[in-house]
């Protein structure tokens, strides 16, 4: 069953056209990775999912809802469905991390202090964080702030989560621990997961599908394995990290 | 010449779509007020941060600015014999014009920048973006409290400042110079009526919403990285005390005239 469909989408930023026709299906459940270059337009693509940008042309369907011509209140309600860990964080640096994992419980539901309290534990325990509540973002390591954006973003259970490059400036190690905790929490919680990446080959052991952002178009999509022995040129020269091809480096 | 022409073309759409960029913003703002719930904690966080924070300030400036108007006004008004006046010229002085546009210039230095790039940073580092995707509304959460903080403080500040002037302008004037401690006090209570307590009200509260308004925007579309909370933030002070002089204007010539 699919659950995001992108249709046509176009985007345009002045004379810079990023995105000329990206149609693309995400099963449920999957763990659905886009690559591409740096400055392609992935986390661009992956702001239209959600509504944070709208596209020029084109539909985002999100299950059965279109959601590009939706009223606020309208996306609220699909927005409800996601989660989403950006690039820096995107915490809340005037707050705890025990109160920016609150934060959406407190403020969308009408649990008390203690059924918060249980949740937002399990979630950081989850993240391996447990013991860290009253540390401000600026006390963090990088790989703690991502883990710390990870349980925000999956404290409401959500069925979709979006992972805006989860491990840009992180260490190999990190890396890899950080897409293991995405592979265990999928596991566990069973959403469906939309990440943009750059990590080659950390990538093929995470993903069920991928995908790749070239031009403003999707050039090549698959399984992992699909990916690796695709006969398309651009393909081989981003995951072979070759400088000779037909990416223009420069 | 063509190139001047352009330039002048490119200029008045930019100005006129800014322009109207802000008057949908503050629409949606006014329209947000009224929005339930209100964020009380955000609302008490922000009056504490507008007015409180701004409380030693004002009171320092507004001392200051007392003395001087009392001191320039004793030496204007002995040249002819008008010493007794001087109540009037420094408590209408204050009420009417120097209370509102000081306090309200003072406030925007100290809390207009801060609160505009306080939304930029939150901006360029996606904390706005993520109030989206959880489906709250940056407006409602972010800038209803600020706008409200601003209507409440700003009048209370400029109270502040004018209370403060006028006892800085007595101890110039009165304990300094010499002057009548009987005539400062009963020649302004007969000159300054309702009237122009009401306006310096009315002009606080506009004052407050223009800092609100402007100082919110540019933050909360500042620009990308550092230099666009930079630039965000030097527009908005240049913005709000431009305005805040002009309407200055418009509201004295509405209320005199």
């Amino acid at each position: 069953m699919t659950m995001i469909r992108l249709v046509n989408i176009r985007k345009s930023f002045g004379s810079q056209h990023v995105l000329t026709g990206v149609n693309l299906e995400i099963p449920d459940q999957a763990i659905y990775v886009i690559v591409g270059g740096s400055g392609v337009g992935k986390s661009c693509l992956l702001k239209h999912l959600i509504g944070l940008m709208h596209p020029d042309n084109g539909q985002v369907w999100v299950d059965d809802v279109e959601i590009t011509a939706l009223r606020r209140r309208a996306l609220n309600r699909v927005r409800n469905r996601f989660g989403m860990l950006f690039q820096g964080g995107a915490l809340f640096d005037s707050m705890s991390v025990y109160d920016n994992v609150a934060f959406p419980l407190r403020e969308k539901t009408d649990k008390n202090e203690s059924e918060i309290r249980e949740k937002v534990h399990e979630r950081l325990a989850q993240v391996g964080l447990a013991g860290v509540d009253n540390k401000f973002p600026s006390e963090l390591s990088g790989g703690m702030r991502k883990r710390a954006a990870l349980a925000r973003a999956l404290i409401s259970d959500p069925e979709i989560l979006l992972f805006d490059e989860p491990t840009t400036g992180l260490d190999p190690i990190r890396v890899n621990a950080i897409h293991q905790l995405i592979l265990d929490l999928h596991k566990l919680l069973r959403f469906t997961a939309v990440i943009v990446s750059h990590e080659i080959p950390e990538v093929f052991s995470l993903a069920t599908h991928i995908a790749m952002l070239h031009q403003g178009v999707i050039i090549e999509s698959g399984s992992p394995a699909d990916i690796q022995a695709s006969n398309n040129p651009v393909v081989q020269q981003f995951i072979s990290g070759r400088i000779e091809g037909p990416i223009d480096v420069r | 010449m063509l190139s001047f022409v352009r330039w002048c073309g490119h200029l008045a759409l930019n100005t006129l779509h800014e322009t109207g960029r802000m008057g949908i913003f503050l629409g949606t703002v006014l329209l947000d007020i009224f929005v339930p719930p209100l964020q009380a904690k955000q609302l008490l966080r922000r009056i504490s941060f507008i007015g409180t924070r701004s409380l030693l300030l004002i009171i320092f400036t507004g001392a200051f600015m007392g003395m001087v108007v009392a001191l320039q006004g004793y030496v204007a008004l002995r040249r002819f014999g008008g010493e007794e006046a001087l109540g009037p010229l420094v408590g209408l002085s204050l009420i009417r014009e120097i209370g509102p546009v000081v306090s309200a210039l003072m406030i925007t230095a100290r809390a207009g920048s801060a609160l505009t790039a306080e939304l930029g940073i939150m901006r360029i580092t996606e904390q706005i973006d993520a109030l989206e995707v959880m489906a709250l509304n940056p407006i409602k959460y972010l800038v209803v409290p600020i706008f409200l903080a601003s209507l409440i403080t700003f009048p209370l500040l400029n109270g502040v400042f004018v209370t403060v002037g006028i006892y800085g302008g007595y101890m110039v004037g009165v304990e300094l110079l010499g002057g009548s401690s009987g005539a400062y006090f009963t020649q302004m209570s007969s000159a300054a009526g309702s009237d122009d307590i009401w306006m310096s009200v009315y002009k606080s509260l506009a004052f407050g919403a223009i800092v609100a308004w402007v100082s919110c925007f540019k933050g909360f579309y500042a620009g990308h990285g550092a230099e666009g909370v930079s630039q965000a933030t030097t527009q908005a002070v240049v913005m709000c005390s431009v305005l805040i002089l002009v309407w200055d204007y418009f509201i004295g010539s509405v209320l005199l005239l």
